[in-house]
Formats: structure tokens, C-alpha cells, sequence
């Protein structure tokens, strides 16, 4: 039966371990043909590794499946043959593959029902899986071949699961409770061990274990010494669904952790002195025990911090092997374990301070995307490697060939660990409650008491016992299964219910918002500060003290220059900042369609022609809506004076993309683009939440109408410029920016009446006006823009026009003008369909290109207004591309109803919104049906295909509206 | 504990202290021995200077603003009463406390008071709101000069949105407690006093 199922899954490849549930079915034939091409090499591999192979299988044991398998190999006889059987070949790496597949496979069975998992915490599912696997294995083969292996468990499996948990250790939580968690674990552990150890010689004595087990005090001891130590695997398993508190899971945890070294030593003291024989140990050997208990202890710790180190240390060099960052990662850490054991130090102990000391400094280094890499690869491998330990339990337990049952050694072993660990946590935290700032209340006690789960370590141990020298190795493996199932099943299972029942504070999985991030800082600040005043050297001080020595040697050591001086805060910001953009998409990206994709200073944009709207739609952003409205109206004038810097700044974003434009995308030397390619990023970020927010803002599905069109009016110009320039963006503002702030300030000073010669003549005020600023910020700031610009009469005024009107908008700036090419290029990978996807709709949209101006009378009819003015500005710049075709005096006029406002004006804001209402009723008057003809003569040519635009302003807004309001609430 | 120290301290004072600041009789002697020996004026009150001289303060980034917060508004001068006061804003909040005396209002060292204190170490005009500037001023002193006025700000406005529930572009008092709903603002913001 057991061959059988295998056979179907050798349809699988074997590399392939995780989703191949749909291809399953589909592969037998092509693993038929596939083998023919390569029977003289495989031969040739199969007398190589023919030995080895059979070697290994003595282990794994796939004897019954594999028998059926040679016989039908050797019905090809002798000669050259097509098909060939390489079962042994393939033997260890398929069988790990399938067990692994199986593995998931059940993860995934078990998560098909919600509510079942919601009941029954996995582990008791996958304890339930091996049982059954365990039994079809015994039924087919009536021989038990899986073993939970303790090589395997404690060389592979522990080590993924500590690693992970390590790594992702919440360090500031950690070393607030240390003091409970080292008393936990070390006082904790070795009142259980010796008082379990103890009582069951007492029993044994007494008579209530029976007379078989064979054993004096130290075999008990010993085996009190392994079944005593809370197992972090089954913690962590049932703890993680039930979320108590963080508090409390964390101390349960780290006693889990530490009480390693404990019982590690324990374990080998006891095992000396049950060889050496209770008689044979003398008095130094006690005091060796307790000596080798710190060394196995602090030398654990030491070896963990100083892989940390070199791991850090490493990480600050990969900057241009960024490939490899997760590798060294894997690999340090996972060395750190094994040194320890190689010198039988604490492993658990040294894979956890490895992990806690180094995760700072290496997520500080190493790029976000090998951020991912870790984190997801050590989730994936300590998830398996759990799945794998819960199986294995369930499978050995059916192995009773190796069980000896002794009901008052397995009753007295289940009363006694439960009693004693209740009592030690009660009189513990009795103690340690003279000492704590929040004392830990009689509900938290109950629910440590209940959580000392034990597990697979204590198998482990136990299985590794010598049997000639501890007689009642038998007794002692299946009174630990029992243990291990008892404490992991039905504490397991029961636990939730009862930490609802005792209404113990749960705690949420919960990212810390930026108000908390500053503000705890701040916290910690005012701590230390009053512990200083009121004259203690208490816990604040000394984490103050660290923290200054952390800051002034090791992050300058550890970390790259480049990370260091950046602020924790500021990395805080901007991973909150991935995070909620991330949310975003994820919540709907699919739903990124142009109208959606609207530009941050878009919002402001639509307020041009939705003058009655102006001063509702400020109010809106007000009420804290949008980030960018914000900065314009909290930054007031006081920014005039930063305009130099800040205009450096903003030349500084606009350049970048530029270069990595001419860059290769693909090139791994992209890598060494490290910090651009962060700053990219980071306007990303800020943009997308601009976006967002003026998403959130959108409660008038016109100015979405408004937004969409203008996009792809945008895109449009966008498009044409494209083509003969390298630098498209750079005209494209200059295009928008120019028109734009030329009718604000004629509006601003004439009032209402906006006729188009006077706009124009304002249009060539402004570009004289203007013209002696250019001279000086050009060649200043802008030098390489001017050496790649074509246009060169337009030049002149545009950028500095763009730069002054714009000059705080820095980052966000950029961002209208690339979304058409370089947004790609900024967005992550996972984004980019969902990119590429509206973009492309832009600019299927921008194609027919005048198709935007009908359904917005205002827009138009301010465009006609505007038709003026923008005329000798386009003829001016004749190499700008605009000249695309009918529409180059539409395509300014158009751009000035874009980008001209782009948000963070304070002044065009202003301005505007008094020039609104001044306009207002010209433009109702002007407001017919979408398709009513505007007034200017574009106006006619851009109606041509108004069913392509009303069709995607009926399409594109329905979806935004219900969308709009829930995910933005940030 | 100098017998110096506490002999220069009046029991009935002890008492109206313990009363109101809920410090045990002798964290208010080991206190005012503290207090005597930061006291370099011997007049029986601190001045800023007498603060200042703490090494520590020197380099915490908030130590001026902590400093002050001792101080009522518009005096410079702060006396043991006044002193223990500030220091019971981060006395541990006790289970045993609240049914003590149940009328004699919040005690000093209540979660709102805890907050209180945080809040004004930020609202130096004392409106009752932090401003986007007085953010500004606050996180500036926290970052250093590694972070450019632009990043600032845009962290600044950020942290105001989030928190800014009425749209007037500050944060409360009453924005401010709800923004830290979830922070575990009693162990987050005690310290262990000495017995």
C-alpha cells in the first residue's frame, strides 16, 4: 500500500517538494520517457553509488517498496536498456523529498477546514497523521522503519526551528523579561528535574513502579533530568495559535530556550556517573557537574555572539553580492549551532544568542529583498522541520517493539511533572514578583503551568539512552511518548480553551504604528532619564548605557556607513511605509486602474476645475486625509527659504531615475546602485500612500472622473515626448508647468476674467520673468538635464519654473511624470503586474489621444481659455514633441490642467482656489453633458471617440469607490 | 540614606508625601538623600544647573525637556515636594492601589498621568496640543543630524496624520492616549524604586 503511494509520488520530481499537487497526476508518462536518454551515465552513477545507496537505505528502510522495484528492473535482463530502474539511485534524496511532501501535503489538508484548525492546534493533527502513517507503515511492512532519529532531530530539524525562532526573537521583549526567563529556566528546570527525578525513586521504593523498571536513584535522575525541560518546539507549536499575551509567551519561550543548557548538562552528568555507576562518583564530579553547567552555558552563549558578530560583520561587505546575503545568513547561524555541539556546548543555547545578537545589524545590511529571502526560507524550513518532528513522534510511537508500559511509572511521571512544574512556577514567580514592574498575576501562572509542554527534544534524548547501561530505557521511551503526547495533545488542545475560559489578555500580532515607534523611543529616553535623576542604576540606565555603547562601537563596526547613519526611526518610517503600500496592492491591485492610479498631486489637480469643490476638498485633506495637502498646509512659506536646499533635493530624485534609465535593468551590477535604488524606493513608498490618501480623499466620483482623464491626458503628453527625448519627464513638466503657473498668477491678479490674450501676455511675462532665474539654477543644479535636452528654447524657463513652483515636492515630484516608464522600474517585482496592468491602460487610453477633454466642460472649457496662452509656449518649444499632432496646443492646455497644481503648492493652492470660485460661474455655464462641445476649437477634434472615454469613466470609478475607503485606513 | 540627609527631613512632611506621592517612607528618605546630594545650593530645592550636572542627562537627547518637566511653569526652582511628585508619575502602578482610597482622585502614577507627562515633554506651548513643529523639535533631538529636515518632516506629518482623529493637524492630549492604546504604557513607563 505504502509502495503503491510512493510510486504515484515518484511521479513528482523531487526538487519540487512544495505545490505540485495539480501536476501530480499528470507526470507518470513523461518520468517514463524521460529516463531512456541517460542510461550509460546512470549506469555508470549506479556502480559508483551503488554501495552508498544501499548503504544509506539500511537507515531510511525502504526495503518493501523498493523490492517490487528491482524485480521489475530485472525483467529488462541483460542488454541495453531503454527503460531503467535507479531506485537506488535517487533512494535518500526521494525519500526525504516525499516525506517533506507529505508534510506539506498534510498542512495543507489540515487547513481546508477553518474551523477545525481553529479546535485542534496542528501539532495535534500531525502527531495524529504519523500515528496513522506509522500504523499503514507497520500494517504493509510489519516492520517499524521510521524512527524519529535523534542525528536527524537534533542535527537538522532542531536547529531550523531554534534558528528561526532566534532570528525573529523580539529582542527588546526578550531582554525585559530576562530575569524571569533565566529563572524559569534554569531554577525551574532543575527544581523539576530533581524533584520529578526524586519522587519517581521514591515510587520506585514504594512500590507503586513496578519492580521491572530497573533503575536506582541516578537512572532516575536522568531520566527526571530529560522529561523535565519545557521543549520549545511544542511551545512554540501551541502557543503561536493560542496568542496569550506577548509577556507570557515569551517567558514560556524562553525558559523553552534556555533551560537547554540545563538539561543538556544534566543529561551528560547523569549519563557519566549511570556509566561510571553511582558508587564510582566522587565527590569533584558533583562540583565538575556544576562547573560544566556554566561552561556549557555561558561558552554556548559566547560561541552564538560570536558567530553574531562575524555575521555581521560579513553582511556589511555583500553589497555587491547581495545575492548571497541570505546564504551567509543560513550558514553562520546554522555554523554557530554546530560548533557549540562540536564542543558540546549549549547549541539551542548559541543558535539563540546568534540569532538574537546578530538580527539587528544583518537586516540593517543586507537588502530588503534578501530581507524576504531569510525570512520566508527560515519560515519554510522551520515549518517543515516541525511538520517533520510532529510526524515522526506519531510515527515512532507506533513502533512498540521498543515500548516497555508500566502504568504507575507512566501515571506517577504524568502527576509529578505537572505538579512540580506548577509549584515551581507558583514559588518562582512568588519570588520573582518582589522584582517585577508588572507582576505576573495568578491567570498568567496557571497558563505557564499548563504551557510546560514537552517534546520531541525529550524523545530525542531519551531514544538516545544506552540501553546496556540504563536498563529501563524501554519504560522510559514510552512513559516519554506518553508525555510527549499527553502534554502536546491534550494540554495542547485543551490550553485555548482555557485561556478563553480564564479571559488571560491576548495579544495580537501587531505591527507598531510610527506614533508608537517615536513615542516608545521617547519613553525610553524619559526612563533613563528619571532613573538618572532619582539617582538608580536600574534596568533603563543600563539599557541607556548599552544602547550608547551599541551606537558608538558596535553599530559603527558591525553596520554598513551608509545604514549607520541613517536613524532607526527613519527605518522604522519606511518600513511602515512598504508595509502599508504593500497592504495597498495586496488589498487591490488588481483594482490599480488609471483612475486609481491618480498621482498624489493629482488630487489638488482636480480642485482646478471643481472650483466650488476647492474649499470642501481642502477641508477634507484637512481632516488628515492627504499627506501631501497636509505638508502644504502645514509647511507654509517658511519653506521659501529652504527652497535652495530643498530644490537640491528635488534635483537630486529627479536625476535618479533619469540615470538608471540609461542603466541596464537587468545588470547585477544594479546592486551597486544600492542607494539610489533604495531613494527610488523610497519615493515609491511616499508616493504610493500619497496616492492612497487622496484615494481615501475621493468622496466626489467626479474628481476621480476628473483624475482618470487627466492621467491619461498625462500619459498622453507622456507618450509624445517620449519619443525624441531622453528625458521626457523634464519636458513634460516643463510643458505643464509653465502654462499652469502662468494663468494662477494672471488669475490671482485680474481676477475672474481670463481672456486669452491675457493669458498669453501673462504666459510671456511669466517666461521673462522668470528667465533671469534660469541662467543661475541651471547650469547650478541642472547641468546634465541641459546636455540632454533637445528643446532647447523651451529649456530656458521650463525646469526652473518646474523646480520653483515644485521645490519642497522633492520626491513626490517625480512621480507624475514617471509613472508611464520608470514607475516600473521603482516598483517591486511582485507589483508589477499589477503596474503594467494600468500603465497599459494608460496608455491605450493615451493612443487615441484627445479623447479625454469632452466630459469635463471645465477642464475644456478652461483649456479653450487657456488654448492662448499655450499656443506661443508651443511654438516656442517646437523639439519638445508635443507637435504629435493635432492636439499641440490641446496637449499644454492639458497639461496645465494636470500638472500645474501638482499638491504642494501652497500659494497655486491658495490662488486657485480663490480663482476657482472667482471662475465658477463661467465654467457652469460652460457645463453641458460630457460630450457637449467645448468651446475651443481642440475641444471639437479631442470628441471625436467620447464612447472610449465614457466608457472607462463608467468602468473605472465603481471600482474605486467601495475600495477607496477601506484599505486606506492607515 | 544618610542620617544626615533624613534627619532634615520632617516626619509629618514624609507623611503628606507619602500621601500624595504613594512612595513607601523609605523611598522618600532614600529620596531626598538623592535630592540632598544633587542639591548643591543646600537651599533645600534644585535648580536647572543642579540637573544638569547628572553626566547622564547631558547626553540623553530628551534630557532638557525632562529637566524641565520638574519644574512648574515659570519657576526655576523645585523643592523635595515638587521633586517626588514628577518621580511618582513613574512609581509602578500596584494592583492593591485603586481600592485604597478610591476618592482621592487619580493617583500621580495612573496611565493618563504616565502619558501626561510624555505629552508635555512634546507641547512646550503648552496648548495642549503638539504641533507639527513641536513633533518636529522632539524627533529632531531623538535622530540626530543623520536625517535631513525633508525625511524629518515627512516623518513628522505622517505621525500627526496617524494620530490626528479631528483634522486640526495636532495631536491632542485625547489623540495622543489613543494612539497608544496598545502600548503597554504602565511597565513601559515605571521604574522600580527601591524599597
Amino acid at each position: 500500500m505504502l509502495s503503491v503511494s510512493f510510486l504515484l509520488l515518484v511521479t513528482v520530481a523531487g526538487e519540487a517538494v512544495a505545490d505540485l499537487y495539480l501536476t501530480e497526476a499528470s507526470l507518470p508518462p513523461e518520468l517514463a520517457l524521460s529516463v531512456p536518454p541517460v542510461p550509460t551515465p546512470s549506469a555508470h552513477h549506479q556502480s559508483e553509488y551503488g554501495q552508498s545507496g544501499s548503504v544509506r537505505s539500511a537507515r531510511s528502510a525502504e526495503d518493501p517498496a523498493i523490492t517490487p522495484d528491482h524485480r521489475e528492473s530485472s525483467h529488462h535482463g541483460g542488454g541495453y536498456k531503454i527503460v531503467q530502474w535507479e531506485w537506488s539511485y535517487v533512494q535518500t534524496p526521494y525519500i526525504i523529498a516525499i516525506w517533506l511532501l507529505v508534510a506539506s501535503f498534510a498542512k495543507i489538508l489540515f487547513h481546508l477546514s477553518q474551523r477545525f484548525t481553529t479546535v485542534v492546534p496542528e501539532s495535534c493533527m500531525l502527531i495524529l497523521i504519523g500515528l496513522v502513517l506509522g500504523g499503514v507503515v507497520l500494517i504493509t511492512s510489519k516492520v517499524p522503519l521510521y524512527q524519529l532519529d535523534p542525528g536527524l532531530f537534533f542535527l537538522f530539524l532542531l536547529p531550523t526551528i531554534v534558528g528561526d525562532a532566534g532570528y525573529f526573537m523580539p529582542a527588546r521583549l526578550f531582554f525585559d523579561n530576562l530575569g524571569a526567563i533565566l529563572m524559569y529556566a534554569v531554577v525551574g528546570t532543575l527544581w523539576n528535574a530533581f524533584c520529578t527525578g526524586l519522587c519517581l525513586y521514591g515510587m520506585k521504593m514504594i512500590g507503586v513502579i513496578d519492580q521491572k523498571v530497573e533503575g536506582g536513584l541516578m537512572e532516575f535522575l536522568l531520566f527526571g533530568a530529560l522529561i523535565s525541560a519545557v521543549d520549545p518546539v511544542a511551545v512554540l507549536a501551541v502557543f503561536e495559535e493560542v496568542h496569550v499575551n506577548e509577556t507570557l509567551f515569551i517567558i514560556v519561550f524562553g525558559e523553552s530556550l534556555l533551560n537547554d543548557a540545563v538539561t543538556v548538562v544534566l543529561y551528560k552528568v547523569y549519563i557519566s556517573f549511570v556509566e561510571v555507576g553511582p558508587g564510582n562518583v566522587q565527590t569533584a564530579d558533583y562540583f565538575k557537574g556544576v562547573a560544566s553547567f556554566f561552561i556549557v552555558s555561558i561558552g554556548g552563549t559566547l560561541v552564538g555572539l560570536i558567530f553574531a558578530v562575524i555575521l555581521a560583520f560579513t553582511t556589511r561587505f555583500t553589497k555587491k553580492v547581495r545575492i548571497i546575503e541570505p546564504l551567509f545568513v543560513f550558514l553562520l547561524v546554522y555554523l554557530a549551532y554546530l560548533t557549540a555541539e562540536l564542543f558540546s556546548l549549549s547549541a539551542i543555547l548559541s543558535l539563540t544568542f546568534c540569532g538574537i545578537g546578530c538580527n539587528k545589524y544583518v537586516e540593517a545590511n543586507i537588502s530588503q529583498k534578501s530581507r524576504t529571502t531569510v525570512k520566508y526560507t527560515m519560515k519554510t524550513l522551520a515549518s517543515i522541520a516541525e511538520t517533520i518532528i510532529f510526524i515522526f513522534l506519531g510515527i515512532s510511537a507506533v513502533d512498540m517493539s521498543k515500548w516497555a508500559w508500566d502504568t504507575g511509572l507512566v501515571s506517577c511521571t504524568l502527576i509529578f511533572i505537572f505538579v512540580f512544574r506548577a509549584m515551581g512556577v507558583v514559588g518562582q514567580t512568588w519570588f520573582l514578583n518582589w522584582f517585577r514592574l508588572v507582576p505576573l498575576d495568578k491567570i498568567d501562572q496557571v497558563v505557564m503551568s499548563y504551557g510546560g509542554l514537552r517534546g520531541a527534544v525529550a524523545f530525542a534524548l531519551v531514544v538516545l539512552l544506552d540501553g546496556n547501561h540504563v536498563k529501563a530505557k524501554d519504560y522510559f521511551v514510552a512513559t516519554t511518548i506518553v508525555v510527549v503526547f499527553f502534554t502536546v495533545m491534550f494540554q495542547g488542545l485543551t490550553i485555548k480553551p482555557l485561556v478563553g475560559w480564564l479571559k488571560v489578555p491576548r495579544g495580537s500580532k501587531r505591527k507598531p504604528t510610527i506614533n508608537e515607534e517615536i513615542h516608545e523611543r521617547a519613553f525610553d529616553h524619559i526612563m533613563a532619564a528619571v532613573e538618572d535623576i532619582a539617582g538608580l542604576n536600574g534596568y533603563h540606565h543600563w539599557r541607556d548605557k548599552w544602547e550608547q555603547f551599541d551606537k558608538k562601537y558596535l553599530s559603527k563596526f558591525l553596520m554598513r556607513k551608509s545604514v549607520y547613519r541613517k536613524s532607526e526611526l527613519w527605518e522604522a518610517y519606511q518600513k511602515i511605509n512598504i508595509r502599508d503600500a504593500i497592504n495597498v496592492i495586496d488589498q487591490g491591485g488588481n483594482v490599480l486602474t488609471s483612475a486609481r492610479l491618480s498621482l498624489p498631486s493629482m488630487a489638488s489637480r482636480t480642485s482646478f476645475p471643481e472650483a466650488t469643490n476647492v474649499t470642501n476638498y481642502l477641508r477634507e485633506n484637512g481632516s488628515g486625509v492627504c499627506l501631501d495637502l497636509q505638508v502644504i498646509d502645514t509647511v507654509p512659506s517658511a519653506k521659501v527659504e529652504e527652497e535652495t536646499e530643498t530644490h537640491h533635493v528635488l534635483a537630486g530624485n529627479l536625476y535618479k531615475p533619469r540615470r538608471r534609465y540609461h542603466q541596464s535593468h537587468y545588470s547585477r551590477h544594479f546592486m551597486t546602485m544600492g542607494d539610489q535604488e533604495r531613494q527610488d524606493r523610497e519615493v515609491f513608498e511616499r508616493n504610493m500612500r500619497n496616492r492612497l490618501e487622496s484615494f481615501k480623499s475621493t468622496r466626489y466620483k467626479r474628481h476621480k472622473k476628473d483624475r482618470s482623464q487627466k492621467k491619461r491626458r498625462g500619459s498622453d503628453v507622456k507618450e509624445r515626448d517620449l519619443e525624441p527625448n531622453d528625458k521626457p519627464r523634464r519636458n513634460v513638466s516643463w510643458q505643464d508647468k509653465d502654462p499652469v503657473a502662468v494663468p494662477i498668477e494672471q488669475d490671482e491678479s485680474k481676477g475672474d476674467q481670463s481672456e486669452p490674450e491675457k493669458e498669453e501676455d501673462v504666459g510671456i511675462t511669466f517666461v521673462v520673468r522668470k528667465a533671469p532665474d534660469t541662467p543661475k539654477e541651471r547650469p547650478k543644479s541642472v547641468p546634465s538635464a541641459m546636455e540632454v535636452c533637445q528643446s532647447p528654447s523651451a529649456a530656458p524657463p521650463s525646469p526652473t519654473c518646474a523646480e520653483k513652483n515644485l521645490p519642497w515636492k522633492g520626491g513626490v515630484g517625480i512621480l507624475p511624470v514617471c509613472v508611464s516608464m520608470e514607475a516600473t522600474k521603482i516598483i517591486p517585482i511582485d507589483l508589477q503586474q499589477s503596474w503594467n496592468q494600468s500603465i497599459s491602460s494608460l496608455e491605450s487610453l493615451a493612443s487615441p489621444p484627445v479623447l479625454a477633454e469632452p466630459q469635463h466642460p471645465r477642464v475644456s472649457a478652461l483649456a479653450g481659455r487657456l488654448g492662448g496662452p499655450v499656443r506661443p509656449l508651443s511654438a516656442v518649444i517646437p523639439s519638445t514633441g508635443i507637435g504629435a499632432g493635432e492636439s499641440s496646443t490641446a496637449a499644454p492646455a492639458r497639461a496645465s490642467g494636470e500638472f500645474c497644481f501638482p499638491g504642494r503648492e501652497e500659494e497655486n493652492e491658495s490662488s486657485l482656489s480663490q480663482q476657482q470660485q472667482e471662475m465658477q460661474p463661467l465654467m457652469s455655464s460652460t457645463r453641458p453633458p460630457p460630450p457637449a462641445p467645448p468651446p475651443s476649437a481642440q475641444g471639437a477634434a479631442r470628441r471625436r471617440n467620447p464612447c472610449v472615454y465614457l466608457r472607462n469613466l463608467v468602468t473605472t470609478p465603481p471600482g474605486n469607490e467601495p475600495y477607496s475607503r477601506g484599505p486606506t485606513q492607515l | 540614606m544618610g542620617s544626615r540627609a533624613s534627619s532634615l527631613l520632617r516626619e509629618e512632611d514624609i507623611e503628606e508625601i507619602k500621601k500624595e506621592t504613594g512612595f513607601s517612607h523609605s523611598q522618600i528618605t532614600r529620596l531626598y538623600s538623592r535630592f540632598h546630594s544633587l542639591d548643591k545650593g543646600e537651599n533645600g530645592a534644585l535648580s536647572r544647573e543642579d540637573f544638569q550636572r547628572i553626566p547622564e542627562l547631558a547626553i540623553n537627547p530628551l534630557g532638557d525637556r525632562i529637566i524641565n518637566a520638574f519644574f512648574p511653569e515659570g519657576e526655576d526652582q523645585v523643592n523635595f515636594r515638587g521633586f517626588m511628585r514628577t518621580l511618582a508619575h513613574f512609581r509602578p502602578v500596584e494592583d492593591n492601589e485603586k481600592n485604597k482610597d478610591p476618592d482621592a482622585g487619580e493617583p500621580l502614577n495612573s496611565r493618563n498621568n504616565k502619558l501626561l507627562f510624555a505629552f508635555r515633554l512634546y507641547d512646550l506651548d503648552r496648548d495642549d496640543k503638539i504641533s507639527r513643529d513641536e513633533l518636529l523639535q522632539v524627533l529632531r533631538m531623538m535622530v540626530g543630524v543623520n536625517i535631513s529636515d525633508e525625511q524629518l518632516g515627512s516623518i513628522a506629518d505622517r505621525t500627526i496624520q496617524e494620530a490626528d482623529a479631528n483634522g486640526d493637524m495636532c495631536i491632542s492630549f485625547s489623540e495622543f492616549i489613543k494612539a497608544l492604546e496598545k502600548v503597554d504604557v504602565e511597565q513601559k513607563m515605571s521604574i522600580r524604586f527601591l524599597h
